[in-house]
């Protein structure tokens, strides 16, 4: 077989479509044309459906619970609750936190949604009848919303199962409602650092309760086929591989018979990473029936119990020279986790990874505490759209710099640019323990501010306040800076286990005889493109043209384990796992091109998609060549075929990093904002596909938009849910969202196979910072310090109000 | 709940349909006809994805009963290309990376479709308003805004060229 590709260098490049193209999405003729395949599109025979009564109270003990009445609703088939999970076990589950969460209520419901019973009918219309005919008897409780008033000693105990446990799963707890207490750093030296500062700028900087909110809700379909003994389970899944694991280790039934699927998924942004009773109760159900049994929540369902992300109150203290240099941070953290520790983060890190808030900046000693509270809401704690609270943390440091700047009447951009990690600190190791692998901050930071022309800017703003004082104006100008670092890719299997499970991740190539070829990996897609890039990834590795390559992932029966995909780690650790895969086959490859050209392994050399014998540029075999001879030649000492599977754990975790500048108009009297311009710089390393880097930019720019600005998770003192629907709770259309512009630069990652470091979460994680810094900004001359978010507009109009800005 | 029938055209295909009073177009749509495309991501008229064109019209498929639209036509985002060719939309949504998970996509093409038929040559302004009714969480708007105003460059000169 001989091999036709073109002969230019430059046009076999262009045609792999590899690492650095704008390669358009495979996965696009599908979903545009309404073909895509997500759980709720799942159809099987004889399907039931499942869903739940849920509680309206926060907190209350379950008196009793009747289904006889709804047991005769046509349609009907099962109403399962707590008494029928226990025989099995199953009432309660594990929380991937180290906690445990009930299925179905116990005696007690903690949060108003809470799940109660399952019904189990025809269809969901029938299951929504039956819902309306259970009848449950609650007798109310007295609620605690604020994590501070649980702590309080007369507090009223919401975990009673955990009644006189004083030691939980990360250490010792203080409080019948506390859940553990994390340190990091030095204590000692921080606050004898604080004690002899010129400077000490201290705030309460909140980070308020909001969701993910992916477009499609949470689902799953379970199947039990009680002839073969096997569970098939379809669901919206950002971790299949631990999903399976987790059915298994609480169902009893052996993994070896458990197949998950996530099929499409309509978004997740870390609502799908978690385990839910929705999955646990179709798998019961299915068994219960012999029949499938689908479960979808509703959006009601989905903001009210489903995967709540940040709510953390992060109070800082910052100490500084008189000329602005940081000598040294302190943080304390009370984390409101709800009524059960279900967050998603790895094992050794209950708050995540938030120890990477000494951010960008060069701290020589700094301490954190983080202390976890039980309240009467929804549990979950996931990381919405940032790696396991990188997002709170970046948010805290970017506010306490900009306080400090305050404190010490400096210029804010200026503040940071002495403050920085220089780029020949890298590697970098901060005072809270982590080793930042690359960055140049100061290059990324000029270039952002002359792409705003800064100086300009604050030259317009300061006329433009003192326009206002003479009454010409009820317009103010914000300038929201941030620069931020994150810490993504868990991550590296000594120190990063969710369930005891390291957090490699891996890849398995087969190439076809005639040159084409399949990659499995263990992550999923959730729209990140995935079926795009990690072909790309793998085409500059294999010679092979990406449209050739067919990447599949989400099926536990295929694919090789893998830890899935959020916390932006599927390009830094998936992605390394698919170019060492790809490298043993190009190692195998050419064995076989050298047998096949009767030289020496060492005669050859690699160029674009064949191996060369060197001096010799008319004497090569191209990868398609040599795919076809793995499978026809009985080559000595080699097997045939070419395939290879690499389980890749990442010996460190990636720094990607950036700089963004909001400027915004405000009107004093309406509270009313304005996005004038948003300037987004992103390094993330290597840069496999530049079109869906900036798709993924603006993307996470518009989800912080929506936290920033309006979007929140809001509770009354009675713990009702106030923002159950996407009424209340704020997600920007197209109107609202302005134009962004992005720009990058390339620090590639050193220890990364291909220098990617993922950036997915870079824009959640540094756009907060940038658009909440605008607001306080704007008001900066008139006395303003801190004001928490959402910044609505009845916020805002409050922050004017309160500064006696309306006369 | 008794069931009655009731005569729906479907992507130029006449249905009859048997169901309660109480089905919402959705899920007849959905789960009796296996049209899936239109999806559902929060059954409240907030979000748009379940967007069909019902007589010429943008309508939200998770609010309506099937019974209010009998006798009506109904397009989907399945009805717009031909076997084997995408849409003109679809093909700039592909081109410019107007869409991530898809899940917002079928309603989002269904009603910028519409939206070129009411404002044949739009600005970006229009089309920011004019898709406010759909809801996207992966995209920030921005290059579905780029892909619908490429698509109607497209259509327009097409049209122009016919004439
Ligand atoms: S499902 Fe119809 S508007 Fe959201
Ligand atoms: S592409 Fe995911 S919601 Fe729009």
């Amino acid at each position: 077989m001989t091999d036709q590709t073109p002969i230019s260098r430059e046009d076999r490049v262009e045609k792999l479509k590899g690492v650095g193209s704008q390669r358009k999405r495979v996965e696009d003729a599908r979903f545009t044309q309404g073909k895509g395949n997500y759980v709720d599109d799942i159809k099987m025979p004889g399907m039931l459906f499942g869903d739940f009564v849920r509680s309206p109270y926060a907190h209350a003990r379950v008196v009793s619970i009747n289904t006889e009445a709804a047991l005769k609703v046509p349609g009907v088939l099962a109403v399962l609750t707590a008494a029928d999970l226990a025989p099995l076990g199953l009432h309660w589950m594990p929380t991937l936190a180290g906690d445990k969460q009930m299925v179905l209520a116990d005696g007690k419901v903690l949060y108003q949604g809470q799940e109660v019973a399952f019904v189990v009918a025809t269809d969901r219309y029938a299951a929504a009848d039956g819902i309306e005919a259970v009848e449950v008897e609650y007798s109310e409780l007295p609620v605690v919303v604020d994590p501070f008033k649980a702590l309080l000693p007369d507090a009223p105990v919401l975990r009673e199962d955990l009644e006189g446990k004083m030691v939980g799963a990360h250490g010792p707890r203080k409080h019948h409602n506390h859940i553990f207490t994390w340190e990091q750093g030095d204590k000692d030296a921080t606050e004898a650092v604080l004690a002899g500062a010129d400077v000490v700028a201290e705030e309460m900087v909140y980070y308020h309760r909001t969701h993910p909110c992916p477009l499609e809700p949470c689902g799953c379909v379970a199947s039990m086929d009680k002839v073969n003994g096997k569970l098939t389970l379809y669901g919206t899944f950002q971790a299949p591989h631990a999903i399976r694991t987790v059915v298994s280790l609480i169902s009893g039934i052996e993994e070896h018979n458990i197949r998950v699927i996530s099929p499409d998924i309509g978004g997740g942004f870390g609502n799908k990473v978690g385990a839910y009773p929705g999955y646990v109760c179709s798998v019961v159900a299915s068994i219960v029936t012999g029949k499938p049994v689908k479960w979808v929540e509703d959006r009601m369902d989905n903001l009210m119990t489903t995967a709540f992300a940040r709510d953390y109150w992060m109070k800082g203290k910052i100490a500084a020279t008189k000329e602005g240099k940081i000598t040294g941070l302190w943080c304390h953290v009370t984390a409101d986790h709800g009524g059960f520790d279900a967050c998603a983060d790895p094992t050794k890190f209950p708050a995540g990874f938030f120890n990477i808030c000494t951010g960008s900046y060069d701290i020589p000693v700094a301490y954190l505490a983080v202390d976890g509270v039980y309240t009467n809401k929804a549990p979950g704690g996931v990381a919405y759209r940032c790696s396991f609270r990188v997002t709170e943390a970046a948010y805290f440091i970017e506010r306490m710099v900009e306080i400090l700047a305050i404190e010490l009447g400096m210029d804010a951009a200026e503040l940071r640019r002495i403050n920085f990690i220089k780029a020949d600190q890298f590697p970098y190791h901060s005072a809270l323990g982590w080793e930042y692998d690359s960055g140049d901050y100061h290059t990324a930071w000029d270039k952002a501010l002359a792409a705003v022309d800064y100086e300009g800017l604050r030259k317009e703003q300061a006329e433009r306040v003192e326009a206002f004082k003479r009454g010409e104006t009820r317009k103010l100008l914000g300038i929201g800076l941030t620069h931020f670092t994150e810490i993504v890719g868990a991550g590296p299997v000594k120190n990063c286990d969710i369930l005891g499970l390291g957090m490699f991740d891996s890849c398995e190539i087969r190439i076809h005889p005639t040159g084409s070829a399949i990659a499995r990996l263990g992550t999923i897609s959730q729209g990140q493109g995935h079926a795009t890039t990690f072909a790309q990834i793998l085409a500059s590795e294999i010679g092979l043209p990406a449209d050739s390559i067919t990447v599949e992932e989400g099926d536990t029966d295929t694919a090789p384990y893998g830890l899935g995909t959020y916390g932006s780690r599927s390009t830094p650790v998936a992605g390394a796992a698919t170019a060492m895969a790809g490298r043993k086959i190009r190692a195998k490859a050419q064995m076989i091109a050298a047998y096949l050209l009767e030289v020496h392994d060492n005669d050859l050399e690699w160029d674009v998609d064949r191996f060369v014998v060197k001096g010799a540029p008319e004497r090569f075999k191209t990868m398609k060549e040599i795919a076809f001879a793995s499978y026809n030649q009985a080559i000595p000492g080699l097997e045939p075929g070419l395939e290879a599977v690499s389980y890749y754990d990442p010996p460190n975790m990636t720094y990607p990093f950036g700089a963004y500048i909001c400027v915004m108009e405000i009107d004093v009297d309406t509270g009313v904002h304005e996005i004038r311009q948003f300037y987004a710089l992103d390094d993330c390393g290597t840069r496999i596909n530049p079109m869906i880097i900036e798709g993924q930019v603006h993307g996470g720019l518009t989800e912080a938009l929506a936290i920033a600005m309006g979007q929140e998770i809001a509770y009354d003192e009675m713990g009702n849910c106030k923002t159950g629907t996407l009424m209340d709770f704020f997600v920007p259309t197209a109107w609202e969202t302005p134009h962004y512009t992005t720009d990058h630069t390339t620090t590639p990652s050193p220890h990364h196979p291909i220098g990617a470091k993922g950036v997915g979460e870079s824009p959640n994680v540094g756009g907060v910072p940038a658009f909440s810094n605008a607001v306080h900004d704007a008001f900066r001359a008139f006395g303003l310090r801190q004001s928490h978010m959402p910044h609505d507009h009845w916020r805002i109009w409050k922050i004017a109000n309160g500064l006696g800005l309306h006369g | 709940m008794g069931k009655q029938h009731y005569q729906i055209t479907v992507n130029g295909e006449a249905k009859d349909i048997l169901a309660e009073p109480r089905e919402l177009l959705i899920h007849t749509l959905r789960e009796q006809l296996n049209i899936t495309g239109p999806h559902v991501g929060c059954e409240t008229s907030h979000c748009g994805a379940c967007t069909v064109d019902i007589d010429g019209r943008s309508i939200k498929a998770c609010t309506v009963f099937t019974a209010q639209v009998a006798g009506k036509e109904i397009t989907t985002v399945e009805g717009l290309g031909e076997p084997g060719k995408l849409h003109i939309l679809q093909e700039m949504f592909k081109e410019h990376h107007g869409l991530q998970c898809g899940y917002c996509t079928p309603g989002m093409i269904t009603r910028a479709h519409r939206l070129l038929q009411e404002i044949p040559n739009p600005t970006e302004e229009e089309v920011r308003f004019g898709i406010a009714g759909n809801l996207c969480r992966c995209t920030g708007y921005q290059n579905i805004v780029k892909s619908i105003l490429a698509a109607a460059a497209v259509m327009n000169a097409s049209q122009e060229a016919a004439e």
